[in-house]
């Protein structure tokens, strides 16, 4: 049994260590919102919060999680920098199919968590490790700029 | 050849053909919006269908059963509308929704004729029944037009019930009523009251005879062609269970099938028992299939209780391949056997206008030119972000599924077939799709799911592997094009040959996808004209991918016409507008439900042109290039402004979008599409390739298939929409086909090299980060 601390709940899984936190979350937890594409951490749909950094749930095995806090997208809104950037997704009609957003989402928070108003330089190096295969990149972009505005 | 000697792989081929031509299927959409009500009539033909009952269960048909609320139990007006007494009215989707926006759009069209409250409107998937809703894919950029007569009756249909009720409750002329956000009122006896609180008394009127209702005209719009946010927008940042793969029901199980990495093997033995005992897992099973790519080929199923078991076991498992019959197609060897094939011009022809031979032979004789070259582009992937997936769960005499299906019809109809069961036990929700692309207009892996669900006790969701998405893909087929030009003394296009060397599944006729493009030919008005093709066999599928045919085949066609403007020494604005306005009668489409129009060309390049600062000066290793296309009924230009610095690496300052689809429905929507296909169209330009090696794809993740991420992606991409006056048609891919010529053409105006092949990073093209252009 492992014991996780998610969105700020405590959970108890019956879990291999191996296995991916991406899978746990999914199929043990019913938190579906964090998605699988790839599977090796190089698209970041799977991006989850670990103490506050963007990480890859798709390679992490649940086991090395420890007593560090795990923030899905399910419960980024309840954040200020989660509930701005998810507005100004909104507000930016950015979404085109949606299923790359949450993982977007969630680096785009982790980037204005450390850098309140990012340069378009912070912005590249922060959004790099995703794939958005709608190509919503200039409204991604302009999204994070109108998030750090307000 | 007899029906008994086709090949499955043809049979399966000729499948995907038939579902290429239904999606294509559009209403004659070529003359322009009239305010007569005759002429709409008229439109509306045949094939019309205007359900007035809801199917089974509706309000619970959400994309996924934990997402789906209480069945609602308000007034259903007609198949598309039903409003509650707290005067919330829902619109229903009759389309899937893959990322087009189609969602907001159809709703915004009922809405309108209604006179809702946009505010108060929710849109919500419809159920898959084409007995009520008619045509039910998403594909060919076809939805709206196909929809626009249908929905704005059922809007205006679902308001004169509504008008009908108030005017019987108040006594009053029902000509005499308004309506507006979702409130009827009547000035003279100063009455008024909510859809709300009519619809029951609405639901009981008589439905009008569509004939005689009176649908609005542009000026009294006050949702279309305005900017509106996306329906769905609100639960996809808050990662709500949307797509075919969040689907969760109470015991169920999760499955991986694997079929050989070349396709057309067969299983010849597994190490099952092995399997059966692996941790989480549930039963493993071989598959003998159907033999049709289309449908189930053979494999190995694994079932397991979570994802992640299975894929482990997925990992553990051997299976040993009858490879006798699989596929042994090489990318390397068909590029030069093309090249090969294309030193002969074939004897028989596919088109022959005017006479090509005397053509290049007085050109040679007086002041003309002529120009000769060979292009050529890969097999590439669809990729989208979500892999295949559904779930299928067998109960009662009835296959049950969720599935992100870009052909919800068409996929129940050939699962009923699969299983031998008739379509009523066929029971199909539509959930939102990651990503379409024209992938998932074939539900090969909704048929696996189902074979899969008859043998396993409960719901099971089957999940590709990302490599299994790579792997067992429907590709855009690589072509091969070997033209010869000729511009006369005036610096007119003269003659046009053109050899295309590509792919048959049968032997006899192009693959699907596979042909040249049938919209292709009236960017090309030359006099003198041959077309010829040659095929060869391939065993790997192929189909569509965003704008068959045309999303290749213009990288070709735009760029040899930009070589023959510089040949002649012309402008390229000028020679395309000279080009696209030849008057060649026998080039000019037969088929009505064309809407291709040389002015609308014209106006589209001009536009762009104009907003791309055309002719402008330009500093060194700067280049600006244009291209545009016709395709899937819309006329656009793009063009592309970008510099290239002494390592190749391109810097894009600036695209522009000048496009013709009619009348916009969601002017936000429409640019998104915009965008996003430039962003698609570069990316596979610069560096995506699918490689067959003896029957297996070479690549098989992200890693190895290299898709645009944001700091290389263009941060200006503009779009323009003409305002012409004609009903709308679709955006999911009139954008993307002139995008990677306008590329290559700017580079080529850059640097003087000339990209004959996609994709463009074999020459050492790399795009730089796009920071630095801001």
């Amino acid at each position: 049994m492992i014991t996780l601390r998610i969105n700020g709940q405590p959970y108890t899984v019956d879990a291999p260590e191996d296995m991916p936190l991406l899978w746990v979350l999914r199929d043990l937890l019913g938190l579906s919102g964090t998605k699988y594409a790839c599977g090796i951490g190089r698209c970041g749909a799977c991006a989850v919060h670990v103490d506050g950094k963007m990480a890859h749930s798709c390679t992490l095995p649940v086991g090395s999680v420890g007593k560090r806090a795990i923030t899905t997208i399910e419960a980024i809104g309840a954040t200020p920098n989660g509930a701005k950037v998810q507005q100004a997704w909104i507000d930016g009609e950015v979404a085109q199919c949606g299923y790359c957003q949450p993982g977007q989402i969630m680096s785009a928070t982790a980037l204005l968590n450390r850098t309140p108003h990012p340069s378009d330089a912070d912005i590249d190096e922060a959004m790099n490790g995703h794939i958005c295969r709608c190509g919503t990149y200039v409204r991604i972009r302009q999204a994070i700029k109108n998030a750090a505005k307000t | 050849m007899s029906s008994q000697a086709r090949s499955k792989f043809a049979e399966s081929d000729d499948y995907i053909r038939d579902l290429m031509q239904q999606a294509r299927g559009l209403p004659a959409c070529g003359a322009p919006l009239s305010p007569q009500r005759r002429a709409l009539l008229k439109l509306a033909g045949a094939g019309l269908v205007l359900g007035f009952y809801l199917p089974h269960r509706a309000g619970a048909d959400a994309e996924t059963p934990q997402a789906a609320g209480k069945a609602s139990k308000s007034p259903v007006i007609n198949a598309f509308v039903r409003i509650a007494p707290d005067n919330t009215v829902t619109v229903y989707s009759k389309a899937p929704e893959i990322g087009q926006g189609i969602k907001t759009a159809l709703g915004l069209i009922v809405a309108e004729e209604l006179d809702a409250d946009w505010k108060r409107t929710v849109v919500e998937q419809a159920p898959i029944d084409a007995k009520v809703y008619g045509y039910q894919g998403a594909g060919g950029s076809t939805t709206i037009p196909r929809a626009w007569d249908q929905l704005r009756l059922a809007g205006a249909a679902a308001k004169a019930m509504l008008i009908a009720a108030a005017a019987k409750e108040w006594k009053v002329n029902p000509a005499e009523i308004t309506a507006e956000d979702s409130r009827l009122s009547h000035a003279a006896s100063q009455r008024s009251a909510t859809y709300g609180s009519l619809a029951e008394a609405a639901a009981q009127m008589p439905v009008p005879d569509l004939a005689t209702l009176k649908l609005k005209t542009r000026g009294e719009y006050r949702l279309l062609e305005r900017r509106h946010r996306g329906v769905d927008d609100p639960r996809i940042v808050r990662g709500q269970p949307l797509f075919g793969t969040d689907v969760r029901l109470p015991g169920m199980a999760y499955a991986t099938f694997t079929k050989c990495p070349a396709s057309g093997g067969k299983v010849k033995s597994a190490n099952l028992d092995e399997i059966r005992k692996l941790p989480g897992v549930i039963d493993a099973f071989v598959i003998e299939g159907t033999g049709k790519p289309t449908e189930v080929m053979p494999g190995v199923a694994i079932i397991a209780k979570n994802t992640w078991a299975a894929f482990e076991a997925k990992d553990a498992l051997k299976v040993a391949w009858d490879e006798s019959a699989a596929s042994k197609d090489s990318s390397s060897q068909f590029s030069a056997r093309a090249r090969e094939h294309a030193k002969t011009f074939p004897a028989n022809f596919d088109s022959n206008v005017g006479d090509v031979d005397k053509a290049f032979a007085n050109v040679s004789n007086h002041a003309g030119k002529i120009v000769e070259a060979w292009y050529e582009y890969p097999f590439v992937a669809h990729a989208s972000m979500e892999p295949q997936n559904t779930t299928a769960w067998w109960h009662d005499g009835i296959m049950e599924m969720w599935v992100p299906t870009q052909q919800p019809d068409r996929g129940k109809t050939l699962v009923a077939g699969t299983l031998g069961l008739p379509e009523e036990q066929v029971v199909v929700h539509q959930t939102r799709v990651g990503g379409g692309f024209g992938r998932r207009l074939l539900n090969d892996y909704m048929c696996e799911a189902a074979v899969i669900a008859r043998q396993v006790k409960g719901p099971v969701l089957l999940q590709w592997t990302r490599e299994d998405d790579f792997v067992h893909d429907f590709f855009r087929p690589a072509g091969y094009h070997q033209l010869k030009g000729a511009v006369d003394k005036d610096g007119r296009l003269d003659a046009w040959q053109e050899h295309f060397v590509t792919f048959t599944a049968d032997g006899r006729q192009p693959a699907s996808g596979s042909g040249y493009s049938s919209t292709l030919a009236y960017a090309c008005i030359a006099p003198n004209l041959r077309r010829a093709l040659t095929l060869m066999e391939l065993k790997t599928p192929v189909g569509p991918w965003r704008a068959p045919g045309s999303c290749a085949q213009f990288f070709a066609q735009q760029c040899f016409m930009h070589e023959l403007a510089l040949a002649a020494g012309r402008d390229h604005v000028e020679f395309l507008i000279d080009a696209v306005n030849r008057d060649v009668p026998e080039l000019a489409p037969k088929n009505p439900q064309i809407n291709f129009s040389p002015a609308r060309a014209t106006s589209v390049i001009k536009l762009c042109a104009e907003k791309a600062g055309w002719g402008k000066k330009l500093p060194k290793s700067r280049g600006l290039g244009l291209a545009w296309c016709y395709a899937h009924a819309g006329h656009v230009a793009q063009a592309v402004e970008l510099s290239v610095d002494a390592d190749k690496r391109i810097t894009i300052h600036r695209v522009v979008v000048a496009a013709d689809i009619g009348l916009v429905v969601d002017v936000a929507g429409a640019e998104s599409q915009a965008q996003g296909a430039c962003v698609d169209a570069l990316s596979v330009a610069m560096a995506q390739q699918i490689q067959l090696e003896n029957g297996r794809v070479r690549q098989r993740n992200y890693n190895a298939y290299p898709i645009l991420r944001l700091p290389v992606a263009p941060s200006v991409i503009e779009a323009y929409f003409v305002d012409s006056g004609f009903p709308p048609t679709g955006m999911g891919e009139p954008a993307l086909p002139a995008m990677a010529p306008a590329v290559a053409n700017a580079i080529f105006a850059a640097t003087g090299e000339r990209l004959r092949a996609m994709p463009f990073n074999q020459f050492g093209y790399t795009l730089a980060g796009q920071a630095s252009a801001l």
